[in-house]
């Protein structure tokens, strides 16, 4: 660290020497090249090279930026409500946000990850976990909407989650806190042997990407705090990094770091999906809910599920076993070969380096050091590989560039450090500012990562905006790593806390994304397919609206006969078949958002008048020239002395 | 200023006189101003002495866009015309009714008015059509600049629309 120093202080001064005349450069320019704005300039009417899929961390959505520029093109709605998009207030999505706690309409999201193919990010979906109320969701990239949610039962704190295995046969959800399995009244300090870590593998069907929980791995009570995948020869194992294996239920900063070493714990997936289907596991009585939204009906469905299928580790034997790894790891993660297993002990110096093809010998060769709860505990020595020694302080997260390189942060000395696998040797080292968590390399969890460029996403941003009060934006940074020394290129704000991102090639995903819903598969039973169905119908207190949309009226616009104490349903189906040209549409007193409605789709919002008047309603997205004249009246009368039901356009 | 404040109090003075006070007379004074909106439509700009786009007859305009030419046949092929009707029902309907100037204009004997290419090429290239040919243009401004709306038709559904409009007397 002095000898840094000391080299820092001499090229200071080289440079004031040089700049001695002029003025000097004011704050953190860090390793700033000077063409840097050329490198992230996405010119005008240009795309960019790729997506980055970053977490909205606790605003419960995930948001889409363009690398190099760091541009915000969309966030999506996941686990939050949105009122710019109607998700959870339209009758449609509602149902998407239901728990077996009932409606909970906001939670805090952590990791996405791209589906893969062969190892290979394929573009088709995204796959992001709610962490508070444990939740798997899933978006399609045709459409960039969340099309399924999963409810995790024995779970809490769902966090070493949503990665995908390399053919998206699966995707992985494992609680950081572990519970009474099942949920029951008892004391809290008999957590130790008592309590359970359900780590979660829900199949995913090929074609459509229905999610399905296949099993449960019951594992004893640690905190499971993050999982990768194995890839290439560790294909069908998976590895969850460990902390707390203590099992100690109070003042955990200090309880939960007695042990010099906790685990990762592998997983052989493939042979307890063999183990199942060949009758393995008990079902067990649960309760959660699952679900769906169908593109074509343009609505959700929720279902309550009842029972799960649990494993016990212990009845299959050869699939569990533990990997000593220095002081509470936090980052789990596998190289782009599927050899190396990187630990990053979060109160370690060092970062530990596992060997997969020495774990397989150990395993065979039951080189074991005791085990817990029944499951087999490797020796440390026998499956280390190797050891990146004092690279920083508080190693969080590694990422692969695919030419033999991880990318390590560190969020006690605040940086980035670029070391080499197999030799462990440190090459780089880059400062953040301030405080980084994780990074994202696009596809660097993954077969074939895109080795171009690294964004850093920091907990902490003090000065590096324009003040904004006490609470300033989130920020990330994007670093050029094709050279041989990491460039800092670009600070960009972010939406939520940034716990984690997947980035893709662009092109892989814009080509599929689709620009309408066809009107003529929209199956929605309350929409219609042309201007000629539009009515109004009452069925007791319930009216529902008919309505059309296109640029640029409302048909009907004029509608009487309704009664106060009503309860309105506009059903609204826009009629456009062409790109980019949603409606909106909101209602004077309406206790809910606007509703924004894509070509083809059909939504719906709840308005009960509560006093008689004339009350107008209007278009909120605009559309056209004469998106100002996109207006309508609904008359509402008092119940006992209301006209007839009557609806109408241009009479 | 002076001047001109005084004139605006005597003119509110002859207007609640020549109303004799009452409170409704006010939308006397806004149906002046609505009567002269139609006389403007009657009587076209200075700078064309033609007649309204929608009524101006042009048979050789094929317009612009991908179709350059359509042979009819001379008897209506009526399954296409149903054909065509569904389409249009889903597709147009919205803007475009029968025997009735709506928000765009009706299609009764459009074939009188437009080569058949011209009309497929309006419903399958509007946003070209409104910039670059003259006559979709003042369309557009007869018809409030409402703009035609590209519904993603296919050329084979666009034909079928063309034979319903045929049966459309």
């Amino acid at each position: 660290m002095k000898n840094r120093f000391y080299s820092l202080m001499g090229g200071l001064a080289a440079l004031l020497t040089v700049f001695a005349c002029g003025p000097t450069q004011e704050g953190n320019a860090g390793a700033l090249t000077s063409n840097a704005a050329e490198r992230v300039y996405v010119a005008p009417g240009e795309h960019d090279q790729y997506y980055a899929f970053i977490s909205g961390g606790f605003s419960g959505q995930l948001s889409v930026y363009g690398l190099p520029s760091g541009r915000l093109f969309k966030v999506i709605p996941v686990f939050s409500q949105d009122a710019e998009k109607a998700w959870g207030y339209n009758e449609e999505t509602k149902p998407m946000l239901n728990t077996s706690h009932g409606f909970v309409p906001w939670d805090d999201s952590h990791h996405p990850d791209i589906s893969q193919t062969n190892g290979e990010v394929d573009g088709r979906w995204v796959f992001i976990n709610g962490n508070n109320t444990p939740r798997i969701a899933k978006i399609d990239l045709s459409v960039f909407e969340t099309t399924e949610i999963i409810e995790i039962p024995n779970s809490a704190g769902n966090h070493s989650s949503a990665f995908v295995t390399e053919n998206t046969e699966y995707v992985v959800a494992g609680t950081r806190f572990s519970v009474p399995v099942p949920q029951r009244d008892m004391p809290i300090n008999e957590y130790k042997g008592n309590f359970k870590g359900a780590l979660t593998f829900i199949s995913v069907e090929p074609e459509h990407g229905h999610m399905d929980i296949a099993f449960q791995l019951m594992m004893p009570g640690f905190d499971y705090d993050l999982s990768h995948p194995g890839r290439g020869k560790s294909h069908g194992w998976f590895f969850f990094s460990t902390y707390n294996t203590e099992e100690a239920n109070s003042l955990m900063e200090v309880n939960a770091s007695q042990n010099d070493k906790d685990f990762i714990a592998a997983v052989n997936w493939k042979k307890i999906e063999e183990y199942v289907k060949n009758g393995g596991g008990t079902l067990m009585p649960a309760n959660y809910a699952h679900n769906v939204y169908d593109d074509n009906t343009h609505m959700a469905t929720s279902t309550m599920e009842k029972e799960v299928l649990v494993v016990n580790p212990s009845e299959v034997p050869g699939a569990v076993f533990l990997l000593p790894t220095p002081k509470s790891p936090h980052g789990c993660d596998v190289d782009p070969s599927g050899e190396y297993i990187v630990g990053a002990g979060k109160l370690s110096a060092d970062l530990t380096v596992h060997s997969f093809t020495k774990m397989l010998d150990a395993i065979e060769n039951e080189k074991f050091d005791g085990d817990a709860y029944g499951i087999p505990i490797l020796s440390f020595e026998d499956v280390r590989a190797g050891t990146v020694s004092q690279p920083g302080l508080g190693p969080l997260h590694t990422e692969f560039d695919g030419q033999g390189n991880a990318y390590t942060t560190f969020f006690i000395s605040s940086e980035v450090v670029k070391w080499k696998l197999g030799t462990w040797e440190v090459l780089d080292r880059q400062p953040c500012y301030y405080s980084v968590g994780h990074l994202m390399i696009p596809g660097g969890n993954s077969r074939k990562p895109f080795g171009q460029y690294l964004v850093a996403m920091n907990k902490i941003t003090k000065d590096r905006y324009l003040p904004t009060g006490p609470e300033v934006t989130q920020s990330a940074q994007l670093y050029d790593i094709s050279g041989g020394k990491m460039e800092l290129l670009l600070d960009f704000p972010t939406v939520g806390e940034p716990h984690y991102a997947a980035g893709i090639a662009a092109d892989i995903v814009k080509a599929r994304s689709k620009k309408i819903f066809e009107l003529q598969n929209n199956n929605h039973p309350y929409g219609i397919k042309s201007d000629a169905d539009v009515r109004v119908e009452r069925d007791g207190r319930d009216v529902h609206i008919y309505m059309s949309t296109i640029r640029s009226h409302f048909n009907p616009d004029n509608i009487e006969g309704i009664r106060v104490g009503d309860r309105v349903y506009f059903h609204v189906t826009n009629l456009e078949q062409d790109y980019d040209v949603p409606h909106g549409i909101s209602m004077i007193g309406a206790n809910t958002s606007e509703l924004l409605i894509m070509p083809g789709q059909t939504e719906t919002f709840v308005w009960e008048p509560k006093q008689p008047g004339v009350w107008p309603f209007y278009c909120t997205d605009f559309c056209s020239a004469l998106h100002q004249e996109m207006q309508g009246y609904v008359r509402v009368s008092p119940a006992q002395n209301a006209p007839e039901l009557s609806w109408s356009l241009g009479e | 200023m002076k001047t001109t404040s005084s004139l605006g109090i005597l003119w509110v003075a002859a207007l609640l006189l020549g109303c004799g006070g009452k409170a409704e007379k006010p939308t006397d004074d806004f149906s002046i101003q609505r009567q002269k909106a139609p006389a403007a439509t009657e009587t076209p700009a200075p700078e064309t002495t033609q007649a309204k786009a929608s009524e101006r007859v042009d048979l050789t305009n094929k317009g612009v866009g991908p179709i350059t030419s359509v042979t009819l046949p001379a008897e209506v092929d009526t399954d296409l015309a149903a054909q065509g009707e569904a389409v249009f029902n889903q597709m147009c309907l919205a803007c475009h009714r029968v025997g009735k100037r709506f928000i765009g204009p009706a299609p009764n004997n459009i074939l009188e008015r437009r080569s058949p290419e011209w009309v497929m090429n309006m419903i399958l290239n509007p946003e070209v059509m409104v910039n670059e040919d003259p006559l979709a243009r003042d369309l557009l401004m007869e018809f409030n600049g409402s703009p035609m709306a590209n519904q993603g038709l296919s050329q084979e559904q666009a034909r079928a629309v063309l034979e319903y409009f045929r049966t459309l007397k």
